[in-house]
């Protein structure tokens, strides 16, 4: 139980958070936008905390560096694909949700 | 430390569970996809995971890294296609 264990189990546990969040967000929002906005910033910021858990636990290594670069690409990858696909549903007709809805 | 990886893996297993009922009953193909490129992420790590359990770990990384581009290439082929459909 050195220092970069204790500091990968802090990393972990608050990218299990956010993923328990994101989750909430996906099955609670009322809309398909707003289930997005949920997931597409929770999922990229757990994932980038819990590779970045995972990193300090590897140790520095080769096995490191390829960890960070996953990292880097689904920070990169993530924000891409959520714009992608609501992209797509705002161009076949998903309406957003609005007031009026909500009193429905 | 072993022990708070299995920790870890077997809440990401629940929570993967539990977007699968967005993934099944979503109203439509977008929440449909969303939860996909979800369960997606969320695999990767537990995959992370299971190669620091099993100590392979070159071995995993190179899986975990396929499979987060792939993630990736599926969702946007996905929306690519969708969008074309109407």
């Amino acid at each position: 139980m050195n220092f970069w264990h204790v500091l990968s189990i802090l990393f972990l546990s608050g990218g299990l958070f956010f993923f328990a969040t994101a989750t909430l967000g996906l099955l609670r929002f009322p809309d398909f936008y707003t289930r997005l906005h949920a997931t597409g910033k929770g999922d990229t910021l757990a994932v980038f905390l819990c590779l970045i858990g995972l990193a300090f636990y590897a140790g520095f290594s080769l096995s490191c560096l390829k960890i960070i670069f996953i990292a880097v690409f689904m920070f990169l990858a993530q924000p891409t694909a959520t714009h992608a696909i609501s992209r797509a549903a705002m161009k076949s007709g998903v309406t957003p949700w609005t007031k009026e809805d909500a009193t429905k | 430390m072993i022990d708070f990886l299995y920790g870890i893996g077997f809440g990401l297993c629940f929570l993967v569970l539990v977007v699968l009922y967005r993934g099944i009953f979503g109203p439509g193909v977008y929440n449909r996809i969303a939860a996909v490129s979800a369960v997606g992420t969320k695999t990767l790590i537990i995959l992370l995971i299971m190669g620091f359990i099993y100590n392979r770990v070159d071995m995993f990384i190179d899986i975990s890294m396929v499979y987060a581009l792939l993630n990736f290439v599926g969702t946007l082929a996905a929306a690519k296609y969708l969008e074309m459909e109407k």
